[in-house]
């Protein structure tokens, strides 16, 4: 489904990304950990199309097409969504109304009839109660002076709503309390299915209790130096990154 | 075809006199000494140059630089009107074509016996020592002198009497529109409202183009707010790429008074906004908003001031805009707090967005604070769209002209709102989302 090939991303002159390998299959999860400005943001942001970051190696094929030639909002009407690490507050655009142009803008590139106000309604109410959204934020402009959790809940109420393909997770649990992350997990178990897929960049073993990877990788420098199974979560949490960084450096 | 300089100052003295001549009895009235004197002003001022600290940012040389028929005929009807139409609603209609009141294509339905709407020329007729009472009283001391030429060639405009605890329920909207489809033609619309006591009202001044040739607008609005009167007083300008447009809006306000004014420059090729309003009362409060959006090489340029003469009163101020293009944008925002005006709340914000890098906005708020217990506050902003935002909304499938409307929309939107005539607020929603989509 998700195709990375040495991926080489740039920021200012400064190389970020620097030969990323990922094979992501339909069904499976995927947990990204690593220190602090490894580059787990960046890559999802380059997934995603952020403008800033220049590209310059490798490609990203997604369900045959490659997707680094093809606009942020042509990436999600192919079935790429991302969950922001920080969502961004816009003044004076409703949650409900923002969700309903995005919903009827990817229908329209995908050639279906747009969903009109009653049906677009029934759906968002379903979506809302699947991961306890309150009625009032939806009515809300888009994130501004929410809680962080509040912001947390709406990039993946966003995301039950458009149900990719391939959810990319930028650190949906930081943040979040106790009860507010097993919803969150929730709804992304809910959309879990033999098509989809799903990404999770995290810190913690505390979601991935919730939401159970098939692989975990480390990024760290810009590269995937490990990968392993559910476990390799477990040891991270136990041992921390020092001795992933000591076999690093000793082979150089 | 000669590019002809033109002395457009001498021309209009010349044209006073030649009026004067054929006034005979009336040329000793009231009403016509005062027009004098505005005469005198004009010629005393001449027109501005950019050495003018008030016109620093917009020079009128173009403007100057042509001469205009302020007498043209026009055999418009209410077919040709028909696009230029703001969306019916159960209101006051009042059409002026070339500055001339039509009354064939007005219509008037709040009751006349109990507050008089009427143009100009025909309230002069009917009573000739009240409209030469009102005339001028508020802008006799302007130092402009575009108000001062308004003032010489007053012929028409609308004067609204609203009596004490009236409430006028349905809106009262002005139109005027230049017929410019033969030839450069001027217009100079004299407005007089006064507002009673405890008398609520909602107006609404629209201006519109036909035609390609070029259009001067030179219009003066008075409003007079009695005492806990409630006035909101709407300016909507939507002229072609060939219209210059002056005016200046001068009010007055008595205790716990309140005015609105929203000023919204959605289309011309130079626009200068004078809002100025005096609080000439206690616990009264002024609100002004704007908003313009020039393109192409369009100039818009707002004027405000508070003026705060006594105590416990409030202005509140909100200014927005969307420059693209080459066009340039002007806001200066005065805010006097006079010695006797303690306790004064004034504030006063600016923000703007360039989408262009050709495009400029000079924006200057101006405080004069001779009061010590008061609180004043003030901001600019001038910044591009938010490129994280933008991104955000892509990030959700939105294409890249729609994520700006949106957003520019919603930049938009705390203006809009504040319209409180449904047809003109429906009228200006439409407007403005064509203008940001069809970019
Ligand atoms: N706009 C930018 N300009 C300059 N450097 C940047 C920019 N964006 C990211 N970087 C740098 O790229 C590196 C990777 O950042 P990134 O946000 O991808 O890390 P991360 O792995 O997500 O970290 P965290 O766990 O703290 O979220 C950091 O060193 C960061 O400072
Ligand atoms: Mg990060």
């Amino acid at each position: 489904m998700l195709s990375i090939n040495d991926l080489r991303a740039s920021i200012e002159g400064k190389e970020i990304l620097k030969g990323i390998n990922l094979e992501v299959k339909p069904g499976e999860v995927h947990a990204i950990m690593g220190p602090n400005g490894s580059g787990k943001s960046t890559l999802a942001s380059v997934l995603a199309g952020r403008e800033e970051y220049e590209v310059t190696g490798g490609n990203v094929v997604f369900d045959g097409k490659d997707i680094l030639e093809l606009a942020p909002e042509e990436r999600a009407a192919e079935g790429i969504f991302l969950a922001f690490q920080y969502p961004v507050e816009i003044p004076g655009v409703t949650t409900i109304n923002f969700l309903k142009t995005a919903v009827n803008e990817i229908r329209k590139y995908r050639g279906e009839v747009p969903l009109d106000a009653a049906q677009f309604l029934k759906m968002v109410r379903e979506k809302a109660k699947l991961v306890s959204m309150n009625d009032s934020l939806l009515k809300r402009a888009l994130n501004e002076g929410f809680s962080g959790g509040e912001k947390k809940r709406n990039e993946i109420f966003q995301m039950a709503v458009l149900e990719p393909k391939l959810a990319i997770l930028d650190e949906t649990d930081s943040g979040l309390d106790i009860d507010a992350l097993r919803i969150v997990a929730e709804g992304v178990n809910s959309l879990r299915s033999p098509e989809r897929a799903t990404i999770v960049v995290t810190h913690y073993q505390r979601l991935l209790d919730y939401i159970v990877p098939d692989y975990v990788h480390v990024l760290y420098k810009g590269r995937i130096v490990k990968s392993g199974p559910k476990e390799l979560a477990f040891e991270l949490e136990e041992k921390g990154y020092d001795w992933i960084k000591a076999e690093v450096e000793a082979v150089g | 075809m000669s590019t002809e300089t033109i002395d457009l100052k001498t021309r209009l003295i010349t044209d006073f006199y030649a009026r004067e001549a054929v006034l005979n009895g009336e040329a000793s009235s009231e009403y016509h000494q005062k027009k004098r004197e505005g005469l005198a002003r004009f010629e005393k001022l001449g027109f501005p140059t950019i050495r003018h600290e008030e016109w620093k940012y917009s020079n009128v040389k173009d403007l100057i630089s042509v001469s205009y028929d302020f007498n043209a005929e026009s055999s418009i009807g209410l077919a040709e009107l028909e696009d230029l139409k703001v969306p019916a609603q159960e209101a006051n209609i009042l059409y002026f074509v070339n500055g001339r009141y039509n009354a064939g294509l007005s219509t008037i339905i709040s009751p006349v016996e109990k507050i008089t709407i009427s143009s100009l020329a025909e309230a002069y007729k009917n009573d000739p020592a009240r409209v030469s009472s009102y005339f001028n009283e508020l802008t006799k001391d302007a130092d402009d002198a575009f108000t001062a030429l308004n003032t010489a060639f007053t012929q028409d405009g609308v004067f609204i009497h609203i009596p004490d605890n009236q409430q006028v329920e349905h809106p009262i909207i002005l139109r005027f529109v230049s017929d410019a489809r033969e030839q450069n033609v001027g217009s100079q619309p004299r407005n007089i409202i006064s507002v009673g006591k405890n008398s609520h009202v909602k107006l609404a001044e629209a201006f519109r183009t036909l035609g390609e040739q070029r259009s001067f607008t030179n219009v003066v609005t008075e409003i007079h707010v009695a005492e806990e009167a409630n006035v909101q007083y709407y300016k909507v300008q939507n002229e072609s790429d060939n219209a210059y447009h002056v005016g200046t809006t001068q009010v007055r306000m008595l205790d716990r008074s309140h005015f609105y004014a929203g000023t919204v420059t959605l289309n011309g090729k130079f626009t200068r906004n004078n809002l100025n309003i005096v609080l000439d009362g206690e616990r009264c409060d002024a609100h002004m908003y704007g908003l313009y959006f020039p393109d192409g090489s369009q100039h818009v340029d707002n004027h405000t001031v508070a003026d705060h003469q006594k105590p416990n009163s409030e202005s509140n101020e909100l200014y927005k805009g969307i420059l693209r293009d080459k066009s340039k944008g002007v806001f200066n925002g005065k805010i006097f707090v006079r010695p006797d005006a303690q306790k004064t709340n004034a504030f006063q914000s600016c923000k703007n967005i360039v989408l262009s890098p050709d495009a400029t906005m000079n924006t200057k708020p101006q405080l004069e604070i001779y009061a010590d217990d008061v609180k004043c506050s003030h901001g600019t902003t001038t910044g591009q769209i938010d490129e994280e935002a933008l991104f955000y909304m892509r990030s959700r499938g939105i294409s890249r002209p729609e994520a700006m409307s949106l957003l520019m929309f919603a930049f938009c939107a705390d203006v809009v709102s504040q319209i409180k005539i449904d047809s003109v607020r429906d009228y200006l929603e439409n407007v403005i989302t064509q203008k940001l989509a069809s970019k």
